[in-house]
């Protein structure tokens, strides 16, 4: 891998937002949004006394926490579609770019999209609701790891499928994050699913990032068990998502398709 | 740099591509040399971007062998990429950049040495000092195939890979384009492989021809051996007489 093309890639996602209105506030509108309507929830539930401890911290925290994990699978699959839809693939794949280094320019320009929307829920959540997300501690930090490398492996996963089957599969780049929301326990404990979706959720990081939260907000012990769930089975996602990519990679080489990438 | 100087800068033998039952590309052979600008021609369909294709990495050959500086390009993509480049009136480059960032990136991928002298000079060579901060979706479709060739030179190629590229041009530009690269090619012995459906440009341009049709190389030699064997007028005569299976 060579720092002077990643650094000359990425250069390439950050002018995109510099001059582009719609694009910054496609990562900033429906994240806002979002806060201050599940904010008013919050509040809502808070007053009604329905019996939730800390409840404007657990939907908040959750929301801007599953925004983490949706933006980092969005920050791979789109940044690869706007190359796709400038019909620029052809010129990144004939220069000397290896395809490591590209997914590694995705998933470095994913962590500035994050940074972006999450600082802007953050801030509009304290400035709204008065909930500091940062409340949470230094345990906020692993959590936030595992949820941008689950994102990390979902949109490698999905512009893999969008690289083979080309832009009918686009839809894609939005959806699969949302895929795992139901068994994702983001809103709810995983305890409130009926049996067989419990143990989908014990293989989705997710569930064991948002239980491992709740149990902090509750003030609970540090989830050491939840976070080690977490992060082995994310470490074999990333693995997965790259050997898929590798080997669909090959494939769409052998038929021709990388040329045709966006036509 | 090539180990032996007299060796072919571009080495293809028996290359097969084959689509399913579909063969596009069949049992071609063609050695491009230093300095010497090579047009590889055809009807449409003929295989002519899959060759191309196959030389810059994009597709996988089915059988044969591709070599380019002497290197094996199943091997040593990364460095034999570094000393190429591309351009395609049907490629285009990000829209909302501008003209300098876009080159800037392209010269941050090929790791060029004095980015912004060397983007100041191709900017210069195509005439175009004046869009440097223009966004690329204002740029004319001639404009773009001019930056598309700025950006094919960002690197100084020493084999330069180039599909249709005055297809958008106005004669002059086309003109002075045809000029550079025949001065790339002699001064600099830049080795360059061309595909244009303009014939006159092909015979003007290229020291030798490769006649592409149905995957098979039909013809090859110098322009003027081609368009004798065919018993032709000019290459245009030839093409049609070959696009409507006529053998010599």
């Amino acid at each position: 891998m060579r720092a002077h093309r990643i650094h000359a890639l990425f250069l390439r996602y950050l002018y995109l937002y510099k001059r582009s209105l719609p694009r910054l506030m496609e990562i900033l509108y429906f994240s806002l949004l979002d806060v201050v309507v599940w904010g008013f929830v919050s509040l809502y539930l808070a007053r009604s006394q329905k019996g939730i401890p800390n409840v404007v911290a657990f939907f908040l925290g959750a929301l801007i926490l599953w925004d983490i994990l949706f933006r980092s699978q969005l920050g791979i699959s789109v940044s690869f579609l706007e190359d796709v839809w400038a019909r620029n693939f052809l010129n990144l794949f004939v220069s000397p770019l290896t395809v490591a280094e590209y997914l590694t320019t995705l998933m470095l320009s994913s962590l500035v999209k994050i940074f972006l929307a999450a600082g802007a829920m953050a801030l509009l959540a304290w400035v709204l609701y008065s909930f500091n997300l940062f409340v949470i501690g230094v345990s906020l930090i692993p959590f936030l790891v595992n949820l941008i490398v689950l994102g990390w492996a979902i949109g490698v996963f999905t512009t893999a499928v969008i690289l083979r089957f080309g832009q009918q599969a686009e839809i894609l780049a939005w959806g699969v994050a949302l895929l795992f929301q139901p068994v994702s326990a983001v809103f709810y404990p995983v305890t409130v699913l009926p049996p067989f979706l419990q143990a989908a959720a014990k293989y989705v990081p997710a569930s064991h990032v948002f239980e491992g939260m709740r149990s902090v907000i509750s003030g609970g012990a540090f989830p050491a068990a939840e976070l080690l769930w977490a992060s082995g089975l994310n470490v074999i996602y990333l693995a997965v998502s790259i050997l898929f990519f590798a080997v669909l990679y090959r494939g769409v080489k052998k038929r021709g398709l990388l040329a045709r990438v966006g036509e | 740099m090539t180990a032996d100087p007299a060796a072919p800068v571009v080495e293809v033998r028996g290359l097969v591509k084959d689509f399913g039952k579909f063969r596009a590309v069949d049992d071609v052979s063609f050695e491009v040399r230093r300095g010497e600008i090579l047009g590889l021609l055809g009807p449409n369909g003929a295989g002519k971007t899959t060759v191309i294709h196959m030389l810059l990495g994009l597709t996988t050959p089915t059988a044969g062998r591709i070599r380019i500086f002497g290197l094996d390009l199943a091997h040593d993509r990364e460095e034999i990429l570094e000393r190429t480049n591309f351009s395609s009136s049907y490629v285009s480059l990000p829209y909302s950049l501008t003209v300098r960032e876009s080159l800037r990136i392209f010269a941050g991928l090929y790791h060029v040495r004095r980015p912004k002298a060397r983007i100041a000079e191709v900017l210069e060579t195509f005439e175009m000092p004046d869009l440097a901060k223009k966004q690329i979706r204002h740029l004319s479709t001639g404009q773009m195939s001019r930056l598309n060739l700025a950006k094919a030179f960002i690197n100084d190629p020493e084999l330069l890979l180039l599909d249709e590229p005055t297809a958008s041009l106005d004669p002059d530009i086309a003109d002075k384009t045809r000029s550079l690269l025949s001065h790339v090619a002699k001064k600099r012995r830049a080795s360059i492989l061309y595909t244009s459906h303009n014939m006159m440009e092909m015979e003007q341009i290229s020291d030798r021809l490769v006649f592409l049709h149905k995957g098979k190389v039909i013809a090859s030699g110098k322009p003027e051996d081609v368009v004798s064997a065919f018993q032709g007028e000019d290459l245009e005569d030839v093409f049609l007489k070959i696009a409507r299976e006529k053998k010599p």
